[in-house]
């Protein structure tokens, strides 16, 4: 376990940075909108959705109907249905640990995992049960310093959230580098771009992913061709 | 009603997560497509939360958009240079913090 936590802990500093500088202004939007303290920590805990639990203040304070609740939670979160695709087969043998493997696969642990299996690591079930674990820890550690202490930060701490843009860029240059093809990288960037561009930050999501599918789809065989991989 | 408001959010948080090993797990053979999607989207969905992360960015307005833009690719850089992710990281939002703290301000 020790030895797990000394491989696992130097590979999610990222991503303590990060979720700590956005769990701080979460626990303390909640707080200052007049929610409760256990609202805060009990969406960390149980929801884990970062983006979504931003959107879920609003939705909390003025109320709307579950099913409204559920079809948000949907469209925001849409994009994890992709992930887990790319740990079907990994996961099969992870017996009781991969139900809370399922429900942690969040964009960063996605992000550091993903990493972990194309640089062909040894993909030890309680390595990645411990990334998965700590990084839930860090979302979880934000939002109660975020509750609690978020107050008494005296320096100035505006802008710290690019810490995330800035994890997604070394991902994705690791990505960049792991494969000989970069289509499906740039089909990601151009698919997201084009959709910013023609529908807005608000309903970015659906269109880059449909764009993104068809383009994988339509690219396929140059995408196959440029990896050289034999499908 | 707050409360089953946040049961619903993690309940479908839970099952969007849940469905590919749902819907492809099992003993049921992962079709090629699934396999061929599960290979090639991270790159793409990497690229596409780059996007995402920055949606909010006004980048007509210059003094929003510069430092996003010079932060961003001096990470690059750095990351490429380097190739730690920690240093890139947070020189990278050193770097930002600086720049619309002191400079962009």
């Amino acid at each position: 376990m020790k030895k797990t936590l000394k491989i696992a802990f130097p590979m999610t500093i990222p991503v303590m940075l990060g979720y700590i500088s956005v769990g701080i202004p979460f626990g303390l939007l909640v707080i200052k909108s007049g929610l409760s303290i256990w609202v805060a920590i009990g969406m960390s805990v149980f929801v884990y959705a970062g983006a979504m639990q931003f959107v879920a203040i609003g939705l909390l304070l003025n109320p709307v109907g579950l099913v409204q609740v559920g079809l948000m939670t949907l469209f925001v979160n849409i994009r994890h249905l992709f992930y887990g695709l790319s740990f079907i087969e990994l996961f099969k043998t992870f017996g009781p640990k991969k139900q809370y493997m399922i429900f942690a696969l969040t964009d960063e642990t996605y992000s550091l995992l993903c990493g972990l299996a194309i640089q062909n690591e040894i993909s030890k079930e309680s390595l990645f049960f411990a990334i998965s674990l700590l990084n839930q820890i860090y979302w979880i550690t934000g939002t109660i310093i975020g509750v609690f202490l978020g107050t008494l930060i005296t320096f100035n701490t505006a802008g710290i959230d690019f810490a995330l843009t800035a994890l997604f860029i070394v991902i994705f240059i690791e990505q960049w580098l792991a494969f000989k093809t970069h289509i499906p990288a740039l089909l990601g960037l151009a698919a997201s771009a084009i959709s910013l561009v023609l529908f807005g930050e608000g309903s970015l999501i659906i269109p880059s992913m449909a764009l993104m599918l068809i383009g994988l789809l339509f690219l396929k065989p140059l995408i196959i061709k440029g990896e050289g991989a034999d499908q | 009603m707050i409360w089953a408001s946040i049961i619903t959010m993690a309940l479908v948080t839970y099952f969007v997560r849940l469905a590919p090993f749902v819907l492809f797990g099992g003993s049921v053979q992962t079709p090629k497509w699934v396999e061929y999607a599960g290979k090639y989207l991270p790159p793409s969905v990497m690229g596409m939360l780059i996007v995402y992360s920055i949606k909010g960015v006004d980048f007509l307005a210059l003094k929003a958009s510069l430092p996003v833009a010079l932060a961003m690719g001096l990470t690059g850089l750095l990351h490429l240079w380097k190739r730690n992710n920690l240093l890139s990281i947070l020189g990278g939002t050193a770097i930002y913090m600086i720049m619309i703290q002191m400079i962009f301000n």
